[in-house]
């Protein structure tokens, strides 16, 4: 069962799994289906401090017989407070993402009669401002990475700038994950970076997948692949009907 | 105070066209529905509507009742986009005020406070706040200096909420994993009307769930219904969970003008009763087809 080499989705799920390293006793927020195996494999494995929700107001943590059990109550109004205090890191999708991190899910063309009314701004501007954000996307193409967003409602690096120190020091884009790459905002300026690649995929592919001049090393790593640990958790334990698959259709 | 014991369509008779109203619940979660059908099918007119939107949003919309709406998202949650509300703002037809969710939240909380406004982090360096100019911003009187956004008040003339049980003298008892904002959407009212499953002795109410579960007290309602299965089709577990089914026959309704007027006049040119009839009929026919299918499977 977990003997063949790793699927693409699989070594998603490990990268996703990594944006949480470190975060400790922090309530890790995923959206969608890779981000949240992602984040329940750093929580069985490197991270273990990490809360965790059903996806509504119960947080549950591993049983010792392999199920989980809740530990806590986590309704909307903690949530709230929780972002404002920092305690959360979320990884978010976005349907349009700039040089510097601008995060689009409200509306495509002018707002004011928009041409692709999405779902709104939902909690992503308070969120940008007072933790760590983390992207998943899973179509990595030029309309996703454009050069400007057209809502603005996560806030990007170049947006801070103006803004209190305090919201400097909490403004964090940590990484985005997307199927051809791990990209992160450590290029001049903050501007996003392209950090590895997936196995078979090249830079230039990246780099013609996106609406930008992307910064990039001189040599670019390949992603980490799973582990055995890690797959045999992925593919017994977290997945075992392969609902990874279907986020990369 | 004695509170009134109401129908739907006599709540719905209390709103006047111009009125803000809010909404309780969260997405396709514990919508006030059996009240909003009755607004929908009222004569009132050109409402602010402020609400974690859901399908309470897209039927309003759908109704011709929405002026200007409030909110941070609008979402079926099982399905992330509602198309009315799609539709309503590539076409121009309502008003929007975008705001992020927990800005919605400060704006209620400020009201039911009886403030002007909070500060707030949230919507700064954002394009919420290029959308929104009269949001202003306010420095710190403290040592700190920091500025931040002044979220506006949102007080409502009336709010609508949703609960599991309640008594007939308005208190309400919510059973299910979050109370999301209901309280606070009461407290930011100048009028709240509270629909329920089931109104219950008050003496029964603490059976049914711990002393936490009372989120709405009779000092916050002005009139109650009991509207048995009235935030269908949204979730309100324990008492039964969202109907799938019956949101992915709204949602394709929705799609198109004439699928929309099939499923209006099948569902929404009644009352309540009619409406829950209907319902019935469609989740007979849904088990009579899987029972079919099932047969079938079986002999196959």
């Amino acid at each position: 069962m977990s003997g063949g080499s790793p699927t693409l989705a699989e070594i998603c799920v490990v990268a996703c799994a990594e944006a949480w390293r470190g975060d400790g006793a922090k309530v890790a927020s995923p959206m969608g289906i890779i981000p949240t195996l992602g984040a329940r494999l750093a929580q069985h494995t490197f991270e273990p401090d990490l809360l965790l929700t059903d996806g509504e107001a119960t947080l549950l943590a591993p049983a010792a017989d392999g199920s989980r059990m809740a530990e806590g109550w986590l309704p909307f109004r903690q949530i709230f407070t929780t972002l404002a205090a920092g305690r959360r890191h979320i990884m978010m999708g976005a349907s349009q993402l700039d040089r510097f991190g601008n995060q689009n899910i409200s509306c495509i063309g002018d707002w004011a009669r928009p041409r692709v009314q999405l779902i709104g701004v939902r909690g992503a501007p308070g969120n940008s401002v007072n933790h760590p954000i983390s992207y998943w996307i899973p179509r990595h193409t030029r309309r996703v990475f454009v050069e400007q967003a057209d809502m603005v409602c996560g806030v990007g690096y170049d947006r801070v700038t103006g803004l209190s120190e305090v919201i400097r020091r909490q403004h964090e884009l940590r990484v985005v994950i997307t199927n051809l790459a791990v990209l992160d905002f450590g290029g001049p300026d903050h501007a996003m970076r392209l950090r590895s690649v997936h196995p078979g995929v090249t830079v230039s592919d990246v780099a013609d997948a996106t609406g930008f001049i992307l910064a990039a090393p001189l040599r670019v790593p390949q992603t980490r692949l799973p582990t055995q640990e890690e797959l045999v958790l992925i593919r017994e334990h977290l997945d075992p009907d392969a609902r990874r698959d279907q986020e990369l259709v | 105070m004695t509170i009134a014991v109401m129908t739907a369509d006599q709540v719905a008779g209390e709103l006047r066209s111009g009125m803000t109203i809010g909404i309780g619940g969260w997405g396709s979660r514990r919508k006030p529905m059996a009240l909003v059908r009755a607004i929908a099918a009222s004569s009132i007119a050109d409402l602010t509507v402020v609400s974690y939107g859901g399908p309470d949003v897209g039927l309003l919309i759908a109704a011709g009742k929405v002026r200007r709406l409030v909110t941070g998202f609008v979402t079926l949650d099982s399905i992330p986009l509602e198309p009315h509300f799609r539709i309503a703002r590539q076409t121009g037809a309502i008003s929007l005020t975008e705001l992020d969710e927990g800005m919605l939240h400060w704006g209620l909380l400020a009201a039911a406070n009886r403030l002007p406004f909070l500060p707030m982090r949230a919507g700064l360096g954002s394009d919420v706040m290029r959308v929104n100019p009269q949001i202003r911003t306010i420095r710190s009187p403290y040592a700190d200096g920091e500025e931040f956004a002044a979220v506006p008040a949102l007080r409502l003339d009336v709010a609508l909420v949703h609960m599991n049980r309640a008594d007939h003298r308005g208190n309400g008892q919510y059973l299910g994993p979050d109370p999301y904002f209901d309280d606070l959407f009461c407290q930011a009212a100048d009028r709240a009307f509270m629909s329920c499953e089931r109104i219950v002795p008050t003496a029964e109410l603490l059976s049914g769930g711990p002393m936490q579960s009372l989120l709405i007290n009779r000092s916050m309602v002005h009139g109650i219904a009991e509207t048995p299965n009235g935030a269908h089709f949204t979730s309100c577990v324990p008492d039964y969970g969202r109907d799938e089914e019956f949101q992915a026959l709204y949602a394709g309704a929705a799609a198109s003008p004439e699928g929309w007027q099939d499923f209006r006049e099948t569902y929404l040119t009644g009352n309540e009763d009619r409406y829950q009839r209907a319902v019935s009929a469609f989740r007979e026919d849904k088990a009579e087809a899987a029972e079919a299918a099932g047969v079938t499977g079986g002999w196959a």
